[in-house]
């Protein structure tokens, strides 16, 4: 496997989701799978994070803060959808209560199905970002 | 005077992103005097998904089943439990006695998991991070066994209106077994990591205390209630599924102490002693489990068209790791879906406890005892701050109070 050039922070956005997909996130990063061991650390701000892991499918109120926090993370960033209900709904499609999903709020780069996806999955999909986000730095250079 | 200054003080108040040791979004307003709380006000709502509209003008019932699973990822036994119970009742649907207790194995496994998420929340609040990393490494076992006897780890499709989807066979047994017994060799070690430990004791005892009188006042249920001296339990007080025929008693915490101060402490005991009287119960369950099938009716359109002409209400309540969840439902003649669903979860009871245990601590104290309830949203990674003293706000990062929380755990090391 190729070498990663650098350590990628994650920053963890719950939009309204059911917490099925947020304790995944979490057991991703503890000792079964432990991805910290490939540098991948879930950070406490946007400010610090590369990679938006956002969970849930945007309930109103959640709008201006979904906005807010994507316009926080610095460039070059990359929005990971996590779970079903993030990428079209999920259960809660025609709720009244939805802006979402996620992608009509802010763009979105990988999407991770499943309800919730598994924790090898989520690992998967944040190297797929790791990936296009090293590649997007070439392209800059 | 003051009084009303506070108020006027604390009406603005940002949510800040989320915290992912903790769930869903929840704001707080603390009204401080210097360090210490003084006032706190909880706001709810940013996870509002609409979900009892869908059951009522989208679903039929069977299909809502997957939605009350979804209220809640860690609690996804304890809501389909609680529906299926009350449109049982309402449509007169009695399941079978295996299915009974295999409920009761799964509710008990819900409770290993979501218990040990808690505690290894709790100790990364207090700045344990091994403790966080040790309990969640032991909490995969029980993934491991859910996964094998609901084929999913999270959301698990195991509830059926009139019984369940999935039998637990014989051959199955030893794997249960071996899991429960692992639980058994650890369970010592994590009561020593968590009740003799000098630094935990230091930041849990007398924090955030929840007096008896205030918790019956507050109507507090769960462990929180528990653990103030209130020996409530749905499994023993109102016993459904197989819960009637196994030996069920409320855990307070002067079962290991003598005495019930009503702190963050005695919350962790509690959550303890459950963890171990969940195991005893599937052991308990595995023995006494009769044959049988486990569906009243397996041909599901048949059981729609029942649900269809069912007429009546019904109520389900069930005990969820966090407390008492309530769910009613009414069925009318004619509708496919449900006529009224309303769902009563035990946190929305339990928040109104966090003025009363935050008033009088400090600060840095905020992230435990905020946890120390297992509120089922989430924190807030910000809050407003309002210095009466100084009379001005400022906006607190969760970053900031749990670096707070840090420094006040390396004070006391010290
Ligand atoms: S995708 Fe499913 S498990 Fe994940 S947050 Fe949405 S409803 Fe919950």
């Amino acid at each position: 496997m190729k070498a990663f050039k650098r350590a990628l922070w994650v920053y963890h956005l719950n939009t309204g989701s059911c917490n099925g997909c947020d304790i995944e996130i979490l057991a991703v990063l503890t000792p079964r799978y432990d991805v910290e061991r490939f540098g991948i650390m879930l950070v406490g701000s946007p400010r610090h994070a590369d990679v938006l892991l956002v969970t849930g499918p945007v309930v109103k109120q959640m709008v201006p803060r979904v906005k807010r926090i994507y316009e926080q993370t610095p460039d070059p960033k990359l929005v990971v959808v996590v779970g079903s209900c993030g990428i079209e709904g999920g259960v809660f499609y025609e709720s009244y209560s939805l802006a979402g999903p996620v992608d009509q709020i802010i763009p979105v780069d990988v999407y991770v199905p499943g309800c919730p996806p598994r924790p090898e999955a989520i690992i998967e999909a944040v190297v797929k970002a790791w990936v296009k986000l090293e590649k997007a730095e070439q392209g800059v250079r | 005077m003051m009084q009303e200054e506070t108020k006027k003080a604390t009406y603005t108040i940002p949510v800040g992103p989320i915290h992912p040791a903790l769930k869903e979004p929840i704001r707080l307003a603390l009204t401080v005097d210097g360090e210490e709380i003084v006032d706190a006000d909880v706001f709810v709502g940013q996870v509002h998904r609409g979900i009892e509209w869908l059951g009522m003008n989208r679903n039929n019932p069977v299909q809502s089943i997957y939605l009350a699973e979804r209220i809640c990822g860690i609690c996804n036994i304890s809501h389909p439990f609680s529906l299926v119970m009350a449109v049982e009742q309402a449509a007169g649907i009695t399941p079978p006695p295996r299915a009974e207790y295999i409920r009761a194995i799964i509710a008990e496994m819900e409770r290993i998991h979501s218990h040990l998420l808690w505690a290894g929340v709790a100790a990364h609040e207090i700045g344990f991070d091994t403790v966080f990393y040790l309990v969640w490494r032991v909490r995969e076992e029980i993934m491991d066994l859910v996964e094998y006897v609901t084929g999913n780890r999270v959301t698990k499709a195991m509830f059926q209106i009139g019984g369940l989807r999935r039998d637990i066979t014989e051959e199955q047994f030893p794997r249960i077994r071996q899991s429960l017994d692992y639980y058994k060799s650890v369970f010592d070690q994590l009561k020593r990591v968590f009740l003799d430990d000098k630094t935990i004791q230091m930041r849990t005892r007398n924090v955030g205390i929840l007096k008896k009188e205030d918790a019956l006042k507050l109507l507090i249920c769960g462990p929180s209630g528990r653990a103030s001296g209130v020996p409530k339990d749905v499994r023993q007080d109102q016993p459904y599924a197989a819960y009637a025929d196994l030996d069920i008693k409320a855990m307070t915490p002067d079962m290991v102490t003598g005495t019930v101060v009503g702190d963050v402490y005695d919350r962790i005991i509690v959550r303890l002693l459950e963890v171990k009287q969940a195991i005893e119960i599937i052991e308990q369950c595995l023995e006494k489990m009769p044959p049988g099938p486990i569906l009243a009716q397996p041909k599901i359109a048949v059981l729609l068209k029942a649900l269809t002409q069912a007429e009546g209400e019904g109520i389900g309540r069930a005990e969820a790791p966090r407390g008492e969840v309530i769910h009613y439902v009414r069925l009318e003649a004619g509708q496919s879906t449900l006529a009224t669903w309303k769902v009563r979860a035990p946190t929305y009871v339990n928040l109104m406890a966090v003025p009363t245990i935050l008033k009088g601590m400090q600060i840095a104290d905020v992230p435990i005892i905020f946890a120390s309830l297992d509120p089922c949203m989430s924190c807030t990674n910000r809050m407003i701050i309002t210095d009466r003293a100084l009379r001005k706000k400022s906006i607190m990062s969760y970053e900031e109070m749990h670096r707070l929380s840090l420094q006040k755990t390396e004070k006391l090391r010290r």
